[in-house]
């Protein structure tokens, strides 16, 4: 409890890396299994569920698609899930599973929360406690912790096989990556994951709430409900969305250093098995590893800075007379470092669960999560999001390298000409658009102005957090600001479809025209993509491109903040 | 164009059917299955009875008040301790809200370690550090008219360590310890305040 980094600290962070980094390879294979379209033991048990959705959908799995018709599939499954969700949501008042009665949601915050669960945000405008019954949280939100991450990985296998395969127009068929996606990786894992987290203290039951007397005498109302079966596949698709209102630092939701370390590793675990994946789809598994080195560099900078900023504690309250770390907002079981490892790990993927609550974060602690957010959630990044992310920054970093060469740039066997550098800047582009652009809106528009709860720098970093989460599609927050508004459900709304979409089609379009390209072999001339200097040159580009363009909004807040803490200033 | 739109609509709405269905439905009913018959106990909430009668749960705070009863930390949850309403206080670190609130803490309660005057992630904390339990050794011992060391020996007995030394923070369960406390004493919370 005393001020300052420990050695069981640092002991946690790199045990949690080493076994991240053990993880990379073994659901690598698993992974290319399913990119390959291979049989795997589990098709016995599970082959004759994937063969009659396809039939009842009348999906032939082995008819190609082009990146349009990948795309446009994509697209419409995107919206009728979306729109069941917000019927569920609307209706809660009369489906079943509903014991306390509990109102259907305002039209704005269906849709919110609609987008939101599509597009992997899940950004919680409602306390999931207090606002949405049993059969909403299982039926409305579930499906999508599951759809949305296999998405995500679906639109990374369309680009992995534009890298991989040569002179074809066609990337793969996205019902049947969805498909096996889920069937064949998040739905064994996530069930198997759920009954660990239910032996591990998390409950499981479809009673809603039960009445407690306190040992003084006191009434109590516990709320339960199917809590580990939305727990497990919240974090192994990084999704984030909580069964409860504080999310992973709710007792229920995490309630041992165990558990907090399993929902940690559960965030990484298929992300780091799509970079191995993705060197093994384009035949040289070091393309993945040093892919993954880029990412641990970032990562490992990130939680030291807030690892540091926690554990060091608050100077204005120090001075109030009381020492020690910054235990405001952090939960007994986890402490310091298990509470900035999450915030780090949660924001470098695309989850957005906590454990601890980042508005009460340090000035630079808080920072840092948001700016793993504003570089585009490549460190690691969401399931899918996060490998076809970190290729756009590839691109760029060859395209660069060979400016400065005066060659035209080659990654792994493909030319990369000026339309694929084109639509990476243009999938880059969305986030600054959508973060500045809605935080100016916000921090001008009296209906913005409205939403935070701190006052000073912090209460503009509250919207600025807001719109890197919305459009990032993390779901983590400053939780003080008050988003439960028409204004921000709205605007934030726009914000994750946009950051989500505009994204993806980009990037299906990526890999429509690198499939069509010839391959090119690797010369003495040619630029390597791995080793050292690349790596180096990988993380240049991420925290130019991605850091520079949002130091100006950084400075206006946990820069100055951290300034006016300081010189003792209060707000 | 219009083709592909075609030809995607029917997969689109009945693969959303089959898959909600899916992962909606049966995968909860079936980990809920599964996990009522094996961890009954955990699966409804860790529940702690006296009796037949809920007293509360191992994992979630309640507000102890009375002297003679260890106090858990700080609450944002509601109105304090409401498992229905879960809420850090998410005050900034430069808030002067959080400021003044923590300098009227410290001279009410001189020389509590961090945890007792910082309000918990979830309002639901239910640990305190092994620290914050031996700050509140002398006044709950004298309330219970036990010896000081035999109360700072059961605290000593509940406090949790890190598991293989690093993997979580030394605590203490709250209502664990009151309910030893209890039981050492052989009365309950009206007697005890």
């Amino acid at each position: 409890m005393t001020a300052g980094m420990t050695l069981s600290g640092w002991a946690l962070i790199l045990v949690f890396t080493a076994i991240t980094l053990a993880l990379a390879k073994p659901i690598g294979l698993w992974l290319f299994a399913l990119y390959e379209g291979r049989r795997t033991p589990l098709h016995r048990v599970l082959g004759p569920v994937e063969r009659a959705f396809y039939r009842l959908s009348g999906i032939d799995p082995t008819r190609e698609q082009t990146w349009r018709q990948y795309a446009v599939a994509m697209l419409l499954f995107q919206v009728a899930t979306a729109l069941a969700t917000y019927a569920i949501l609307r209706l809660q008042a009369v489906l079943p599973l509903n014991p306390r009665g509990l109102p259907g949601l305002s039209g704005d915050l269906a849709m919110n929360t609609a987008v939101s669960f599509v597009t992997n945000t899940n950004w919680q405008a409602y306390a999931g406690e207090s606002t949405l019954s049993n059969l909403s949280q299982m039926l409305a939100l579930v499906p999508h912790n599951f759809l949305s991450a296999a998405t995500g990985i679906a639109v990374a296998f369309a680009l992995f096989r534009g890298f991989a395969r040569r002179q074809t127009q066609f990337v793969g068929n996205f019902w049947a990556d969805l498909t096996r996606v889920t069937l064949y990786l998040l739905l064994p894992i996530a069930a198997v994951y759920a009954l660990v987290l239910v032996a591990g203290g998390v409950p499981q039951t479809f009673a809603s709430t039960i009445d407690a007397t306190t040992l003084e005498g006191a009434h109590q109302t516990l709320v339960v409900g199917p809590v580990a079966s939305q727990e497990a596949i919240k974090m192994l698709g990084t999704n984030g969305g909580g069964f409860f209102n504080v999310n992973s630092a709710h007792p229920f939701e995490n309630p041992t250093a165990i558990v907090n370390l399993l929902e940690m590793l559960s965030i990484f675990a298929i992300g780091v098995g799509l970079t191995w994946c993705f060197g093994k789809a384009v035949g040289d598994t070091r393309q993945g590893w040093a892919i993954l080195s880029a990412m641990m560099v970032l990562f490992l900078a990130g939680v030291a800075v807030t690892y540091w900023q926690e554990a060091a504690g608050n100077p204005l309250l120090h001075h109030a007379g009381l020492p020690g770390a910054n235990m405001e907002g952090k939960e007994t079981r986890f402490g310091t470092a298990a509470s900035a490892l999450f915030a780090v790990v949660t924001t470098a993927a695309s989850c957005g669960a906590v454990n601890a609550m980042h508005d009460s974060f340090m000035p630079l602690g808080g920072m840092i999560p948001m700016f793993n957010i504003e570089l585009g959630e490549i460190v690691v990044g969401g399931v899918g999001s996060g490998i076809y992310g970190f290729l756009l920054f590839a691109l760029l970093a060859v395209f660069i390298a060979g400016l400065m060469v005066g060659r035209t740039p080659e990654y792994v066997g493909k030319k990369i000409e000026g339309r694929e550098v084109k639509l990476a800047v243009l999938a880059i582009v969305v986030l600054p658009l959508c973060i500045l652009g809605g935080t100016a809106l916000a921090a001008v528009l009296p209906a913005g102005l409205a939403g935070p709860l701190n006052k000073g720098p912090h209460g503009f970093s509250e919207i600025l957090y807001a719109f890197t989460s919305a459009t990032g599609n993390n779901g983590s927050a400053f939780g003080g600001i008050s988003a439960n508004t028409p204004f921000y459900n709205g605007l934030l709304a726009i914000a994750m479809w946009v950051g989500r979409f505009f994204m993806m089609v980009p990037v299906l379009a990526i890999a429509g025209s690198l499939a069509q390209k010839k391959y090119t072999p690797e010369t003495a001339g040619s630029f390597p993509t791995t080793g050292a200097l690349w790596i180096g040159l990988l993380v240049g580009i991420i925290l130019i491109v991605g850091g520079l363009t949002f130091l100006p909004a950084l400075a206006l807040g946990p820069i100055a903040e951290q300034v006016a803490m300081l010189a003792g200033t209060t707000f | 164009m219009l083709n592909d739109v075609l030809s995607s609509t029917r997969p689109a709405i009945v693969m959303t059917g089959l898959f909600f269905a899916l992962t909606g439905l049966a995968y909860p009913a079936a980990v809920t299955g599964i996990a009522q018959a094996l961890f009954p106990h955990q699966a409804n909430g860790s529940l702690v009875h006296q009796g037949h009668a809920v007293i509360g749960s191992e994992l979630i705070a309640q507000g102890f008040g009375g002297d003679g009863y260890f106090h858990p930390r700080p609450s944002a949850a509601g109105k304090g301790y409401d498992p229905t309403a879960s809420s850090g206080s998410n005050l900034a670190p430069t808030a002067k809200a959080l400021v003044d609130r923590v300098a009227a803490d410290v001279k009410a309660n001189p020389g509590a370690p961090v945890d007792m005057l910082t309000t918990s992630a979830s309002g639901l904390d239910p640990d305190i550090s092994p620290q914050a339990a031996h700050w509140q050794v002398d006044r709950v011992a004298a309330a219970r008219h036990l010896p000081a060391a035999q109360v700072s020996a059961m605290v000593d007995r509940a406090t949790q360590l890190p598991l293989a030394g690093f993997l979580g923070e030394p605590h203490v369960n709250v209502l664990s310890l009151n309910l030893a406390l209890d039981r050492a004493t052989g009365k309950g919370a009206n007697s005890a305040r």
